[in-house]
C-alpha cells in the first residue's frame, strides 16, 4: 500500500465496566481538529461487550463513523483480544492516524498494536500538530520532564501516538448529530498470547478524580505535615474544589498518591491550581503549568514556583489561608442575601 | 513440580538519574556531566520482583540489557544484588533505535535464552515511553500483563494482579509470559558486600553483538526505527508573574481580589 | 602515586551511602534522643555484611580490602556516628585480634559467627582504675584446672549487654608486670559475667556503653587468644588498628556536619543575602574543607599501609588524632554557623558536636596518640 493512501484519523475509545472513559471523549475532539485540518473522517473504534449504546454518545462528541467491536470476549480487558479487535479495525480503515489514551490500559494496549503493525508510537504526547507535509508532529516531554522532543513517523503508517487524560479537551457536545454505526465482523483466534481473568474488583465509591476539578488548592513540603493540609481542605470546599499534593508531599504520607500532580502523578489543567508550600520542581510544574490561573504561597521568595506563577505571594501558608477562607466565607454570604 | 526450577530473564536499562538533571539557567540546555547513572527504577522493581522468587522457588535469574559498554555497571550492580547470570547487549548497529527497534533487538536475544518469565520495568525515566516491555511480548508471541502489583508463582503460571485506575483483576497466566513491574510494586534490595566483591573480581559479564543474536539489521537501530525525532528543545519558560510580600492580611486579600478579578468567586 | 578507587570501592561506597540514606540517616535523632542502641539497623547491616568486610571468605567475611572495611564506618558516621562505632568496635577490637592471634579452632568457633554478623562482639581493657595507664590491669584470670576464674571489671565498653562475643584483658601473673597480662575469649552467656550499668553519655547516645562484671566467671583456658603474657601486646596491636576505626569515625562526623553547613550557608538570609555570600563564611568553609581532605588523606595512606602489611602504628595514630580535632573544630564551626538553631535539636548540627569529642578520648586519648607519635620519632 502506498503512504499515501493511508487516510482519516482513528481514536481508540476506552470503556471500562461499559463506561466511556473521559479521556476517550478528549481525544475525539482533538480527533476532529486534525481531521478537519486534514480533510479526512474521524472513526471511533470500541471494543466491548453490549457497547452499541455508546456510539450515538461517539458521533456527538466529534465522531463522523464508529466502529462498535463486540463480543463477549472483549468484556473485559486483556491484551490480546483487545489487540486483534483493534488490529482488524486498523487494517480495514487504514487510518493515517491512530490515538490512544495513555491510561493503565491504553499503555499495554497501544505497544502492542504498534508492535503487531510494525509502526511507530510515540507515547504521552502533550501536543499534537499537522507539519506542511501532512505528517503528525507528536511532542513530547522527555527526560524526566526536563525536555520537550517533537517525533515524527515519516514512512510508516498508521502514525499512532498516546495522549494523556486531561491533556486534550472534549468538544463541546453536539446533541443530535449523525453519524455512521457499523458492526465489525470480528474474528478473534484464542491463541498463546491469552490469559484468564480470574476475578475482578472495582474499587468502591466514586473516586474524585483531582483531573476532572476545575478548582485545586496543592500541597508541598512546606505544608509541614498531614494536619497541615485540613486548611487547605478548608479552602478548596468554599472554592468547590479539590486538594492535590506534589511528590514529596505524597511520599511523606500526607496525602495519598492519587493526588499527586505532575511528571509521575497526574497531569491537571484547572481552571485555577494554588500551590501552597511547593518548591516548583520540575517535575511537579510538568503537571500543573497548563493551569488557567496558578497562584503560589511559598516562605522563599526565590522559589521556583514564582516563575510560573500569575500571582506569587512570599509568605506562610498557613497563616494566609485562613483568612483568605474567611473572606470567601463572607463574600459567598452576602451574595445569599442578593438573592 | 520436585526439582523444577525457575528462569527469568530481567530486561533492565541504564538511565541517567533525572531527578538530578537540572538545567543550565543561562544557557537553558540540559546539564548531564555529573549526573549519576542508575538502573532505571521500574526496572529495579521489576529485578527485585525477580529475585524474591528466587528467594522463595530457587528461580535462576539473568539479567539482560541493550547499550553502550558503560552499562556493564548497571549489570555489575545487578549481579551485587543477586542475579546469576547477566549479559549486555551492545552493537553500534543497535544505536539510535526507537522502541520498536529496541524491542525487536532485545527480543531477538531473549529468543537465544530459555525462560519461563520475562520481567521489565513500565517506563524508563529517560525516554518515558512504557512500550518496549509489551513490544517484546509481541515479537516473542507470549501474553503480557502490565502494571502488576502482585506476583504468586504457582508452577507452570502465575496468578498476577494487574492494577487499574479504578479496581484491578486477578489474572491467570500461563508460562512463558511477561511482565512489566512498577517501582510502586516492591523495595528493591541493597547490594550486598559480597555481591559487590564478587561482580568485580568474579564475574565475567557476557557480551553480546549483532554476530550473536539472529536478526534482520534492517529492523535495528536508526534504520530499524519508524519513529524519529524531528526536533528537541527545552520548554518555554512561563512568563512570570506579580511576587507580592506583606502581611498575612494584606496577601490574603490580594488573593481573594485576584479570585473575585477572574470570576472565581 | 595517586589516591584512585576502583570501580570496586566506588560500588561498595555507593552500597554504603545508599544504605546510610535510607536506613541510617532517617532514625538517626531518634536513636540519640531515646539512647535506644539501633538493635534493628544492626540486624539489616548484618545481613548486607557489613560486620565481616575485611575477613576471608573461609571464615565467613566478605573479603574485602580494609580500606572497603574503613569507607563503611566512615559512611556510617556521616549520618549516625553511633551506629558506625557498633561496626569498629565489632570489627576491629573483636574479631581483629581473634583473626590476628586465634587458633584455627577459636577463629572457627568465634571469628565465622563475627564475621557472619551472626554474634557481634566487644572489647574489654579500660577499668575504674586503668585508663590511659592500661598497665595497671585490676582484673585477675587465676587458673584452675582447665579453666580460668576471672574476677574484676570493666568500664566504658562499647556494645557491652549487646555483644555475643568479648575479648576481656586479664592480669594472670602480678608478678610479671606487663609481660603477666593475657587476653581471653568470654561469651555473654558465662556464669559470673554479668553487665553493669549503662553510661549516660554527652553523645553516641545510642551506643551501649557499660560496665562488665566478673565474679568467679569460669572462662575454659582453650578461650585464652595467644600465649599467656601476650595479652597487653595483643590489646595494643589491637589498638592500633581501632584507631583507624574511630579516624574513620571522625572523618565521617566532620563530613557530615560539613554538609550540613553548606546547605545551611546557602539557604540562610541575613543583611539581604545568603550569609555564605559573607567572606568570613567563605573562610570558615574553606578551612572546614581543607582539614577534612587533609583528614582523609592521612587516615587512607594508614588504612592502605595496613592493607598492605606495612608498619602503620605511627600512621594510625596520626590518623586518629588529626581526625579526632578535626572533627571537634568542624562540628563547632557547624554550630555556630547555624547560630541560634544549631544549638537546639531540631537541626543535627549541635549532635554532631556532641558525638564528635568522644573521638578524642576514647581508643586512646589524643594525649596517648601523640604519645605515640613521638616515641617512634625520638627513638
Amino acid at each position: 500500500m502506498n503512504i499515501n493512501d493511508y487516510k482519516g484519523v482513528l481514536v481508540y475509545i476506552e470503556q471500562r465496566y461499559n463506561e466511556v472513559q473521559n479521556v476517550s471523549l478528549e481525544l475525539l475532539g482533538k480527533g476532529r481538529k486534525i481531521a478537519d485540518e486534514l480533510g479526512v473522517s474521524l472513526t471511533a473504534a470500541i471494543p466491548g461487550s453490549g457497547i452499541e449504546k455508546h456510539a450515538q454518545l461517539l458521533i456527538e462528541f466529534g465522531a463522523d463513523k464508529v466502529i462498535l467491536l463486540d463480543d463477549p470476549a472483549l468484556e473485559l480487558f486483556t491484551t490480546e483480544p483487545y489487540t486483534q479487535a483493534l488490529v482488524q479495525a486498523i487494517q480495514g480503515e487504514n487510518p493515517e492516524i491512530v490515538l490512544f489514551g495513555a491510561t493503565s490500559i491504553g499503555r499495554d494496549l497501544a505497544p502492542r498494536v504498534s508492535a503487531r503493525l510494525s509502526t511507530g508510537l510515540t507515547a504521552d504526547c502533550t501536543s499534537l500538530e499537522i507539519s506542511e507535509d501532512r505528517l503528525l508532529l507528536m511532542t513530547r516531554p522527555a527526560f524526566g520532564g526536563n525536555i520537550m522532543a517533537t517525533i515524527v513517523s515519516p514512512d510508516h503508517r498508521p502514525q499512532m501516538s498516546t495522549v494523556r487524560p486531561g491533556v486534550m479537551t472534549k468538544m463541546e457536545r453536539e446533541v443530535g448529530r449523525k453519524g455512521e454505526v457499523v458492526k465489525a465482523e470480528l474474528k478473534l483466534e484464542k491463541n498463546a498470547n491469552y490469559v484468564e481473568v480470574i476475578s475482578f474488583e472495582k474499587e468502591q465509591g466514586t473516586k474524585l478524580d483531582i483531573q476532572e476539578a476545575t478548582v485545586l488548592v496543592s500541597g508541598g513540603r512546606g505544608i509541614g505535615s498531614a494536619e497541615g493540609f485540613d486548611v487547605l481542605k478548608d479552602l478548596a470546599k468554599e472554592l468547590n474544589g479539590m486538594v492535590s499534593a506534589s511528590r514529596a508531599a505524597v511520599d511523606m504520607g500526607w496525602m495519598d498518591h492519587d493526588r499527586q500532580v505532575g511528571q509521575t502523578g497526574k497531569t491537571v489543567r484547572p481552571d485555577l491550581y494554588i500551590a501552597c508550600g511547593i518548591s516548583g520542581a520540575i517535575q511537579h510544574v510538568a503537571g500543573m503549568e497548563e493551569a488557567e490561573l496558578i497562584i503560589a504561597i511559598n516562605k522563599d521568595k526565590g522559589a521556583a514556583i514564582n516563575t510560573i506563577a500569575d500571582l506569587g505571594i512570599v509568605g506562610d501558608a498557613s497563616k494566609i489561608l485562613p483568612i483568605v477562607v474567611e473572606e470567601i466565607k463572607k463574600i459567598n454570604a452576602s451574595k445569599v442575601i442578593e438573592d | 513440580m520436585e526439582g523444577f526450577k525457575m528462569k527469568i530473564v530481567v530486561c533492565i536499562k541504564q538511565v541517567p538519574d533525572t531527578n538530578e538533571v537540572r538545567l543550565d539557567p543561562k544557557t537553558g540546555t540540559l546539564i548531564r556531566d555529573g549526573v549519576p547513572s542508575i538502573i532505571n527504577p521500574d526496572d529495579k522493581a521489576g529485578l527485585e520482583a525477580a529475585l524474591r522468587l528466587k528467594d522463595e522457588f530457587g528461580a535462576h535469574v539473568t539479567v539482560i540489557t541493550m547499550g553502550p559498554p558503560q552499562a556493564k555497571m548497571a549489570l555489575k550492580e545487578s549481579y551485587a544484588m543477586g542475579a546469576d547470570r547477566v549479559i549486555l547487549l551492545t552493537d553500534r548497529v543497535f544505536a539510535g533505535a526507537d522502541t520498536l527497534a529496541t524491542s525487536t533487538t532485545i527480543a531477538s536475544a531473549l529468543k537465544k535464552l530459555d525462560f519461563d518469565l520475562v520481567i521489565a520495568g513500565r517506563q524508563a525515566i529517560d525516554g518515558d515511553t512504557a512500550q518496549v516491555g509489551p513490544q517484546i511480548a509481541e515479537h516473542l508471541a507470549i501474553p503480557q500483563i502490565s502494571y502488576v502489583s502482585a506476583i504468586e508463582n504457582k508452577g507452570d503460571h502465575a496468578i498476577v494482579k494487574r492494577s487499574f485506575e479504578d479496581g484491578f483483576q486477578m489474572v491467570k497466566v500461563q508460562y512463558p509470559c511477561l511482565i512489566t513491574a512498577l517501582a510502586e510494586l516492591n523495595e528493591a534490595r541493597y547490594m550486598n558486600v559480597k555481591g559487590v566483591i564478587d561482580a568485580n573480581r568474579e564475574l565475567e559479564i557476557e557480551t553480546w553483538t549483532f554476530e550473536d543474536i539472529d536478526a534482520d539489521p534492517a529492523k535495528m537501530g536508526l534504520k530499524g526505527s519508524p519513529t524519529k525525532v524531528k526536533k528537541s528543545f527545552t520548554k518555554g519558560v512561563k512568563q512570570a508573574g506579580k511576587v507580592i510580600e506583606g502581611s498575612p492580611k494584606e496577601v490574603a486579600m490580594a488573593i481573594v481580589d485576584k479570585l473575585q478579578e477572574k470570576f472565581i468567586i | 602515586m595517586q589516591f584512585t578507587l576502583s570501580n570496586e570501592d566506588l560500588m561498595m561506597r555507593d552500597l554504603f551511602r545508599k544504605f546510610t540514606e535510607n536506613e541510617v540517616e532517617p532514625i538517626a535523632a531518634e536513636v540519640d534522643e531515646t539512647e535506644e542502641f539501633p538493635v534493628e539497623t544492626v540486624k539489616k547491616m548484618s545481613e548486607l555484611g557489613f560486620l565481616g568486610i575485611p575477613y576471608p571468605r573461609e571464615y565467613g567475611g566478605a573479603g574485602g580490602t580494609y580500606w572497603q572495611y574503613i569507607n563503611c564506618v566512615e559512611e556510617l558516621a556521616v549520618a549516625c556516628a553511633t551506629t558506625s562505632v557498633v561496626v569498629s568496635a565489632h570489627t576491629s577490637l573483636c574479631a581483629s585480634p581473634i583473626y590476628e592471634f586465634g587458633t584455627e579452632e577459636q577463629k572457627q568457633k568465634y571469628l565465622v559467627p563475627l564475621a557472619k554478623g551472626e554474634k557481634l562482639g566487644a572489647f574489654g581493657l579500660t577499668e575504674p582504675n586503668a585508663g590511659t595507664d592500661a598497665s595497671g590491669q585490676q582484673t585477675t584470670a587465676i587458673k584452675d584446672g582447665d579453666d580460668y576464674i576471672l574476677n574484676g571489671s570493666k568500664i566504658f565498653i562499647t556494645n557491652a549487654g549487646y555483644a555475643d562475643i568479648y575479648i576481656v584483658i586479664a592480669m594472670t601473673d602480678k608478678s610479671k608486670g606487663l609481660k603477666g597480662i593475657s587476653a581471653f575469649i568470654v561469651e555473654s552467656g558465662y556464669e559470673g559475667f554479668s553487665i553493669g550499668k549503662k553510661e549516660k553519655k554527652m553523645g553516641i547516645r545510642g551506643s551501649s556503653t557499660c560496665e562488665l562484671i566478673f565474679e568467679d566467671c569460669r572462662v575454659p583456658a582453650a578461650n585464652m587468644l595467644g600465649a599467656e603474657g601476650k595479652g597487653f601486646k595483643i590489646a595494643m596491636m589491637t589498638l592500633d588498628g581501632g584507631r583507624i576505626g574511630i579516624a574513620a569515625q571522625a572523618l565521617g562526623i566532620a563530613q557530615g556536619a560539613y554538609n550540613e553547613a553548606v546547605k545551611y550557608v546557602k539557604e540562610r538570609k541575613q543583611f539581604g543575602r545568603s550569609i555564605g555570600q559573607f567572606q568570613n563564611t567563605q573562610f570558615q568553609i574553606a578551612d572546614m574543607k581543607t582539614k577534612i581532605e587533609a583528614a582523609r588523606f592521612l587516615l587512607y595512606s594508614a588504612a592502605d599501609k595496613k592493607q598492605k602489611k606495612m608498619p602503620y602504628a605511627q600512621d594510625a595514630a596520626m590518623a586518629k588524632l588529626f581526625a579526632s580535632e578535626v572533627a571537634m573544630e568542624v562540628t563547632t564551626k557547624a554550630v555556630q554557623l547555624f547560630g541560634g538553631y544549631g544549638y537546639t535539636r531540631e537541626y543535627p548540627v549541635e549532635r554532631m558536636m556532641r558525638d564528635a569529642k568522644i573521638t578524642e578520648i576514647y581508643e586512646g586519648t589524643s594525649e596517648v596518640q601523640r604519645m605515640v607519635i613521638s616515641a617512634t620519632e625520638l627513638k
